[in-house]
């Protein structure tokens, strides 16, 4: 697997906040079709490489390539343009709309100058049904209606119907129960399945372990260990979180 | 893999009902408490005073209500987003002063000062929209702020006391005149024929598209519903209603144009794009924001649309009063607020639809209408249309609670 292009490689990326660096250089690649996990403690600048790659904040230095090719993130707007989508712990759904008008907003199907509405259901039924999505009952109930776990599954089926690349959740399961974990978790496995990159933001290392091939972790601004996850273990990826370990050590 | 993921058009008539009644439960009412008391006011006053149910009391009851209903109607736009427009009345009133000194005063068309009115209406509404949208000023005290200037700018337009007569017969007619018998039986069969065909082509869609719809007989059901009440009114709308020897008979020429806004308005808000936006940004502005939608651009228009329509009614005021008064507008703007959360427009945002304004509209000019007949002193009017406006909103706040609660 890892001898294809990645679609995500950022090299030597920085970036400072007045006298504050955040990001010292961070060397990381994600490919296609596998679940990448991005972990480290509070501070340690997952938030802020997220962030650049989402176009909402741009990296000061280093490199982006996108697919081989060498690109610029000045907005939002540009990650979504190459299928670069995010998923933040928020969910960003209006709860007075239904499922399939969340999935469809901002970029909604047309006749004329109405609405298409019975393409977009159908679009919206396709996809979850895709994903093998069993806990909704039906495309049109209203999001207020829907279980933390339901609305975090049409979060992700949205970046889905997008077209989406690579999908970047930032704590899917925060909030979330144990079925629901459960669920969510499938779900980003058979998003990465479909051929999608994803990256997990986690701090709860029995969902990484579950659901993650890739595992890299970050230390005060550091790419510290790039793992895979059926070659290591809980206690080695904590040292690492923690400082207590490098990868200078493994060697 | 063979997941199938309903729409809640499937099942028979009965599981219709039973899915109905869950979403009731779950807090989505719509226009439910206000249709029922619309009822249940109905049968009190009819009980109360025999002169009620009269064709006479009926005609009149529908063009006290179109002011109201219109204003309601041009709320809901800026409700949809959690805002209020309390200069809405105001400005209807600034709108009309200009059309009355263009008529009356230049002799220029009636028509041409309409539309110079409606587009007077409209750069207010613009304006509201600049300081609420792009500079950030909570539209309470933008609105609050014209709702004051405006009472003194139309002073200034029409001096003080000023009453304008309207010499344009066309304006006159709208609340004072009636259509002939025959086209009030004509516009109720177009309407009913444009809900019908709406109906059909969005069916055929859905089963072209390989979705399932709704059982046919609640269509059919529904539209028979509709076409009984419109024909017991129009029916004793066209009877002659007259105390004198002078005929008086037929739909109040307000009415269909009242239907029509209504209609446009609707199909505006829940088929188009910007209707999508708009309670898009009604719900949540950022998650608005981050599908892509210009959040300033929809309020902006949303008020524009809520002036412009606020100047419709003020048109129909001033036909009904005859004149256009430099009082006018001043009001009326809370009753409107009030029709529209009576109705089921939450004042939260995102939630609502014109014709819970026109309901609401309904129930609070019934009250006004009953207890005015029952003889009661006016004051207990005011207190009974506090408290079911107080109600309503408790009826919003709960059901909100408990849809937000299901999480």
């Amino acid at each position: 697997m890892t001898s294809q292009t990645p679609i995500v490689e950022l090299i030597g990326i920085t970036k400072s906040f007045g006298p504050v660096d955040v990001l010292k250089g961070i060397d990381f690649t994600v490919y296609a079709g596998r679940v990448t996990a991005l972990v480290g403690d509070n501070g340690a600048g997952k938030s802020t490489l997220i962030k650049g790659l989402a176009g909402v904040q741009e990296y000061d230095a280093g490199v982006v390539k996108f697919e081989g090719q060498e690109v610029t993130l000045p907005s939002a707007r540009a990650a979504a343009a190459l299928g670069i989508e995010v998923v933040y712990q928020d969910l960003a759904l209006c709860e007075n709309l239904d499922i399939v008008q969340n999935m469809f907003l901002g970029r909604e199907s047309m006749t004329g100058i109405t609405l298409n509405e019975p393409q977009m259901e159908f679009e919206a039924s396709k996809t979850l049904t895709g994903l093998s999505v069993r806990t909704v009952k039906s495309v049109r109930q209203k999001v207020s209606s829907l279980s933390g776990g339901q609305r975090q599954t049409v979060a992700i089926a949205r970046s889905v119907l997008r077209n989406a690349k690579l999908v970047i959740l930032d704590e899917p399961t925060a909030a979330l129960g144990v079925a629901q974990t459960e669920q969510v978790l499938n779900l980003v496995r058979r998003l990465a399945d479909s051929g999608v990159a994803v990256i997990i933001i986690s701090h709860n290392l029995q969902d990484v372990f579950k659901v993650a091939d890739d595992i890299a972790v970050l230390y005060l601004g550091k790419m510290v260990a790039n793992l895979k996850s059926s070659e290591t273990n809980h206690l080695d990826v904590v040292q690492y979180i923690t400082g207590t370990r490098t990868m200078g050590d493994q060697a | 893999m063979s997941v199938t993921i309903g729409s809640g058009h499937e099942g028979n008539v009965r599981e219709q009902l039973t899915a109905y009644k869950a979403r009731v439960k779950g807090g989505e009412m719509g226009a439910l408490p206000s249709v029922l008391s619309l009822f249940v006011l109905t049968f009190l006053f009819a009980a109360l005073n025999p002169f009620f149910l009269t064709q006479g009391n009926f005609a009149n009851l529908l063009t006290q209500t179109a002011t109201l209903m219109m204003l309601a109607m041009a709320l809901v736009f800026v409700i949809l987003l959690a805002e209020i427009d309390l200069s809405a009345g105001v400005t209807s009133g600034v709108a009309m002063a200009l059309f009355i000194i263009m008529t009356n005063r230049w002799g220029i068309d009636w028509r041409i000062s309409i539309i110079a009115g409606l587009l007077c209406g409209m750069a207010i509404g613009a304006f509201i929209g600049f300081f609420v949208a792009k500079v950030g000023v909570p539209s309470f005290v933008v609105t609050l702020g014209l709702f004051l200037g405006f009472q003194g700018l139309q002073l200034a337009l029409l001096g003080d006391g000023g009453i304008y007569r309207i010499e344009v017969p066309e304006i006159r007619a709208i609340m004072n005149d009636n259509l002939p018998g025959w086209m009030g039986w004509a516009f109720l069969a177009v309407a009913i024929a444009v809900m019908a065909l709406i109906n059909l082509y969005d069916r055929s869609i859905r089963t072209r598209s390989g979705l399932a719809n709704r059982p046919i007989s609640l269509m059919y059901t529904k539209l028979i519903i509709v076409a009984v009440i419109g024909a017991t009114l129009v029916a004793l709308l066209n009877e002659n209603r007259s105390k004198s020897i002078k005929e008086i008979s037929g739909v109040p020429i307000v009415v269909p144009i009242a239907l029509t806004v209504l209609f446009l308005g609707t199909l505006l808000l829940d088929r188009t794009r910007f209707g999508r936006h708009l309670y898009a940004v009604g719900g949540n502005p950022e998650a608005a924001r981050r599908s892509g939608i210009k959040v300033v651009k929809i309020r902006i228009i949303a008020f524009m649309l809520c002036s412009s329509l606020a100047v419709i009614s003020g048109i129909f005021n001033a036909s009904r009063v005859g004149a256009v008064e430099a009082t006018a507008g001043k009001a009326i703007v809370l009753s409107g607020v009030a029709a529209a959360v009576v109705g089921g427009v939450s004042l939260f945002g995102g939630r609502g639809r014109l014709i819970h304004a026109a309901v609401g509209a309904l129930v609070i000019a019934i009250i006004d209408n009953g207890l005015g007949l029952i003889g009661l002193p006016a004051g207990i009017n005011f207190l009974v249309t506090g408290g079911v406006l107080i109600l309503a909103a408790t009826v919003d706040a709960v059901s909100r609670k408990r849809s937000s609660g299901a999480r």
